[in-house]
């Protein structure tokens, strides 16, 4: 593994088994960095049992102002595309849970009364599986935005084989994962709900140009609308992993059924294999 | 007095509009010259901070008092500190809430939400 890779899962709304697959590949990819994305809610850590955590807090810079220096010239607040800013009676009110840390106001402030403060965002956290390094971040509630958090994260992608658990939906979090990926493995659920959450992904993934390949999770004999969907429109599909009730009940437990299975193990590496062969042909 | 109402359509018959930031249009009503108007709410398609772009509006129209079903907590913030009068609104249209109003009838309005959260 002698390339730099970084491979994004990803699935919509959650509960497809995307942190299941993302761990499980993470165990065995060996001397790999994993980085758990949803800073509203991480989870891998339950799976991962990182050893050696550190913590680093991640701050962002929020405008406070001068009193003394505003005037109340309304040029911040009408220039604010997020509207965190008001003036009342010639006084600036500040908004920071609304505030998206544009930096714009600063700059434009005529009596230089504003200056960046910086105010916790939330928690990064660093540790060890084994040779794995596994990589979290925990948003602080309430903030308007996770993206600098992924952003931080994504400084500590240090060469090699990456795997990224992406965050859930298809928001700004999740484009914000997406640009830093090289291949994306989609992983969807087979049911209508399953195959909506896939297009959705999908679609963004295709706008922003990323190679991708599905996973078809929990498949049984039945038909298959997240499988229907990828035939229809052009998604290799990299491989099914079939319902399994052993697979379930490992997973509900929290642990990773890669260390508890010999055949999973080898399941989850040949998956690995697969998706790097299918990245550095993309 | 100047009072302000969230309004659906530009005319004193409309109903008041349920949300305040979203609402299409304020009724800006001037008690003194019994005059009203109606401004376009810019605010409405904001994305972030729709309540208090729509309570900036309203502060720069001097308004002194704000007829409203509910409110978000940083609009209230703008407008309190605008010492704008916050008074809760009873389902009826425009012209019956001022009407209301002028004969000290609302009450005040206590309940403030919290505000939205998105990503
Ligand atoms: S930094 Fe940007 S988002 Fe924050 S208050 Fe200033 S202009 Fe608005
Ligand atoms: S631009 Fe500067 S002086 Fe003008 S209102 Fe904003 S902080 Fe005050």
């Amino acid at each position: 593994m002698a390339e730099d890779i970084t491979i994004a899962v990803l699935s919509g709304k959650g509960g497809t088994g995307k942190t299941m697959v993302s761990v499980n590949l993470a165990a065995v990819a060996g001397s790999a960095t994993y980085i758990d994305c949803d800073v509203e809610e991480p989870n891998g850590h339950l799976f991962l049992k990182p050893a050696m955590l550190s913590q680093e807090i991640i701050t962002i810079g929020k405008p406070e102002v001068d009193n003394r220096l505003c005037d109340g010239c309304k040029i911040c607040s009408d220039a604010c595309a997020f509207k965190a800013l008001a003036v009342v009676k010639k006084k600036l009110l500040i908004f920071p849970e609304i505030c998206h840390s544009c930096g714009l106001c600063y700059t434009l402030c005529p009596q230089g009364a504003l200056t960046e403060v910086p105010q916790s965002l939330g928690v990064l956290y660093t540790g060890h599986h084994e040779d794995l390094q596994v990589l979290a971040a925990e948003m602080n509630i309430g903030e308007p935005s996770g993206v600098p958090l992924i952003k931080a994260l994504m400084k500590h992608i240090k060469g090699g084989l990456t795997i990224i658990d992406g965050p859930p939906g298809s928001g700004c979090l999740v484009h914000e994962t997406i640009e830093h990926a090289d291949f994306c493995l989609l992983v969807a659920e087979p049911t209508r709900f399953g195959e909506q959450n896939l297009a959705l992904v999908h679609r963004l993934v295709t706008l922003m140009g990323k190679p991708a390949a599905v996973l078809l999770n929990k498949t049984t004999g039945d038909p298959n609308p997240s499988e229907a969907y990828a035939k229809a429109n052009g998604l290799p599909i990299i491989a099914s992993l079939p319902w399994d009730d052993e697979l379930a009940r490992v997973t509900s437990r929290g642990a990773l059924i890669t260390e508890e299975s010999g055949a999973y193990r080898q399941y989850f590496s040949t998956l690995l294999a697969t998706i790097l062969k299918e990245a550095q042909r993309a | 007095m100047i009072i302000a109402v969230p309004a659906e359509n530009q005319s004193l018959d409309s109903a008041i509009c349920q949300s305040f930031g979203r609402a299409p249009f304020f009724c800006i009503y001037d008690t003194e010259s019994e005059s009203s108007r109606f401004i376009d709410n810019s605010a409405k398609e904001a994305s972030g901070g729709a309540g208090i772009e729509a309570a900036q509006l309203l502060v720069d129209q001097n308004v002194d008092a704000l007829i409203t079903y509910r409110i978000g907590e940083n609009a209230a913030r703008v407008l309190k500190a605008a010492q704008t009068t916050l008074l809760k609104a009873v389902n009826l249209s425009i012209a019956d809430n001022v009407a209301n109003f002028l004969e000290g009838k609302l009450p005040s309005l206590d309940e403030i939400h919290s505000g939205y959260h998105h990503g």
